[in-house]
């Protein structure tokens, strides 16, 4: 019987293999795709990440089912999901708590790459791919914010859209205006931004994840160690270092899961709010474009940018500023200059470099979703110059540093 | 000319903060399985506030299924507008009457739990005083200027507030202290329940999914642990 039914299922697979290439991309990607064998901490995020997305896909699908786009129906449909509909208010506070642990991993998943500078040849457009769909989070994000259509989801969207308007030349108003569809945030503007996301974004960010994905497995994952695997191959032409994503690193990061959910379902269920931190008080306030609230704060995840962009006494060079502190990025596999990979075996100046650049980011963060006094916009000048130091002074702190030798094979720490 | 405007403009941010957006330093005890007490508390807000204020995203059925009563105990003591027991509670009172009325349309009070929070809203109720400029004749130094009157004044009394911003009883109403204090944190304990029905239950079923996960994620590390053995 058993005997009968192993054959039907390897007839079945055998049909299906002839047709498409299950078994092969199976085996690529991983049974024998092979990964170092010295991942550490760090390399959970890249997996949680992808963990978070489905949710968002999954329990945003429930949510579109009973939310309702329009200015007069928006913010009372949220509040039906969160008593009317059945488990609405679980699956809303899936969703607002996703997104913002969607952040905290992906900065976790960028720190990693940071540190053991993944984004190296042969790893740019690896990096490049994940600049974008970062990008693509934030107007995700931003855009999502809109839709419970609060008094925050309105003053952030009007705040964030008129930043626009400081581009000379008349263009900045008539962009405003094009992005608004309206003279002000309104229906248009919430239509639009729900057009774009639940379907224009998400589909661009599962483009991009694919390529992400594909261009990982094409030039292998980079380790703690930053060295290559591939230089040392067994006689069947496995790296020595390497072992099989599947079944090692599916258990391991199954684990990671558990351990993940364990702390998202301690939000979900005891802090949904997380105390104002991924829902904002005043947004339990129907929208009204009458009455501004009196501080007007970006979520947590977009802070340290909102915090560059005030630090600059001017409006269209804060924007700039603003931008570039995200552009700097995507230049992060030329700005690196260092011989080495890893911070493990670099110089005293990358490690300083790297801890000022999380302490100001860290810093921007909390300052960004405080009101700006004067002793705050000092910080901020300070930490903003750090920020932007980190990166444009990149390419000579790493050449002139000392490095240390990379070893030869991986290390088990 | 333009940074002094900005200066003065960021100095007073803080402050404007502090007139009406700080957390008082109160304690209120919040309490949601107290069922007894969201009954009493409920009976308050639709004796005293619902005349005048909306509750609009909540049903009278959810709060009759939430608090433990009948539709028919509902309907008999909480709807005064003939709506039906499963319709929102709304009031009967327009908002352009309401602007007439009171200078401004009396606020819905579903999410007011969430967006002020039980500290504000204790601390708001306890904090009347009078103030023979105002139009009602009392104030608020929680919201100065409120339009709202001193609704509870006869359950409280009548509070007048010194110099030192601090207030004082001059006038005895039908309750003590300790009975008003009662009262106002059982309504607020109603506020917080209303701003989000799921409190009721989602600590619970938390606690259920999470020891599941804690046993999955133990187990995942027992297979981790297993399949690891040969990786040197």
């Amino acid at each position: 019987m058993v005997a009968t039914l192993k054959g039907l299922l390897v007839g079945l697979l055998g049909w299906i293999d002839t047709r498409f290439p299950l078994t092969k991309w199976w085996n690529e990607h991983l049974a024998q795709y092979y990964a170092p064998k010295n991942f550490n901490f760090w390399y959970f995020f890249g997996s949680l990440a992808l963990l978070v997305f489905v949710n968002q896909i999954v329990t945003g699908i429930f949510l579109t089912m009973n939310y309702k786009p329009s200015e007069a129906e928006a913010f009372a449909s949220v509040e039906y999901i969160m008593r009317d509909v059945s488990w609405g208010w679980l699956i809303r506070y899936m969703h607002s708590v996703g997104a913002s642990l969607f952040f905290v991993v992906i900065y976790l998943h960028m720190f990693r790459g940071l540190i053991y500078g993944s984004y190296k040849n042969p790893r740019e457009l690896l990096w490049l791919f994940g600049m974008v769909i970062y990008v693509l989070l934030m107007a995700e994000a931003f855009m999502g914010y809109l839709l419970p259509w609060g008094q925050m989801s309105f003053w952030g969207a009007q705040v964030i859209i008129n930043l626009f308007g400081a581009i000379p030349f008349g263009i900045g108003d008539a962009l405003t205006i094009w992005i608004r569809g309206d003279f002000a945030v309104g229906d248009p503007t919430l239509n639009r931004f729900f057009a774009l996301h639940v379907a224009a974004i998400p589909l661009l960010l599962v483009a991009l994840v694919f390529f992400h994905i594909i261009a990982l497995h094409e030039v292998g994952s980079n380790n703690p160690d930053g060295i290559d695997i591939k230089k040392h191959k067994g006689p069947d032409g496995i790296p020595l270092d390497g072992i099989p994503f599947h079944p090692y690193y599916t258990v391991k990061d199954i684990f990671g899961t558990g351990v993940f959910l364990i702390l998202f379902a301690i939000i979900v269920f005891f802090a949904p709010e997380m105390t104002g931190k991924f829902l904002e008080a005043d947004n339990f306030v129907a929208s009204n474009p009458m009455v501004t609230p009196t501080h007007i704060a970006p979520l947590w995840y977009f802070a340290p940018f909102y915090a560059i962009l005030r630090a600059v006494p001017d409006k269209l060079m804060g924007v700039m500023a603003m931008g570039g502190s995200i552009g700097v990025m995507f230049l992060l596999p030329w700005l690196d200059r260092s011989p080495v990979n890893s911070i493990r075996y670099r110089g005293p100046l990358t490690k300083i470099a790297v801890t000022l650049f999380v302490i100001s980011f860290l810093v921007l963060g909390a300052l960004g979703t405080m009101p700006a006094g004067d002793t705050e916009t000092f910080i901020a000048r300070v930490c903003s110059v750090i920020y932007f130091a980190f990166f444009l002074l990149m390419p000579i702190y790493t050449t002139i540093e000392k490095t240390l030798p990379e070893p030869d094979r991986v290390t088990m720490k | 000319m333009r940074s002094i405007i900005r200066t003065v403009l960021l100095l007073m941010t803080p402050m404007m903060a502090s007139a009406s957006g700080d957390v008082p330093d109160v304690h209120v005890e919040v309490d949601l399985a107290n069922i007894a007490g969201l009954q009493r508390g409920a009976q308050t807000f639709f004796n005293y506030c619902a005349s005048c204020h909306s509750a609009k995203y909540q049903r009278y059925s959810r709060v009759a299924e939430d608090l433990e009563l009948t539709y028919d105990q509902v309907a008999a003591n909480m709807v005064f507008t003939g709506a039906k027991v499963t319709d929102h509670v709304v009031v009967a009172m327009t908002p352009e009457d309401g602007e007439r009325w009171f200078g401004q349309a009396p606020p819905d009070l579903t999410l007011v739990g969430r967006s002020r929070g039980p500290e504000w809203l204790y601390a708001y109720l306890k904090s009347y005083h009078t103030d023979t400029s105002r139009p009602w004749g009392v104030n608020n130094p929680l919201l100065p200027g409120t339009a709202m009157p001193a609704v509870l004044a006869s359950l409280q009394g009548e509070q007048e507030i010194d110099a030192d911003g601090h207030l004082h009883l001059v006038t005895e109403g039908s309750l003590n202290e300790a009975e008003y204090d009662r009262l106002v944190t059982d309504l607020v304990n109603f506020l917080v329940y209303i701003g989000e029905p799921a409190k009721m239950v989602r600590g619970s079923i938390g606690v259920k999914v999470i020891m599941f996960l804690m046993l999955f994620t133990f187990l995942a590390y027992l297979l981790k642990r297993e399949f690891w053995k040969d990786v040197h």
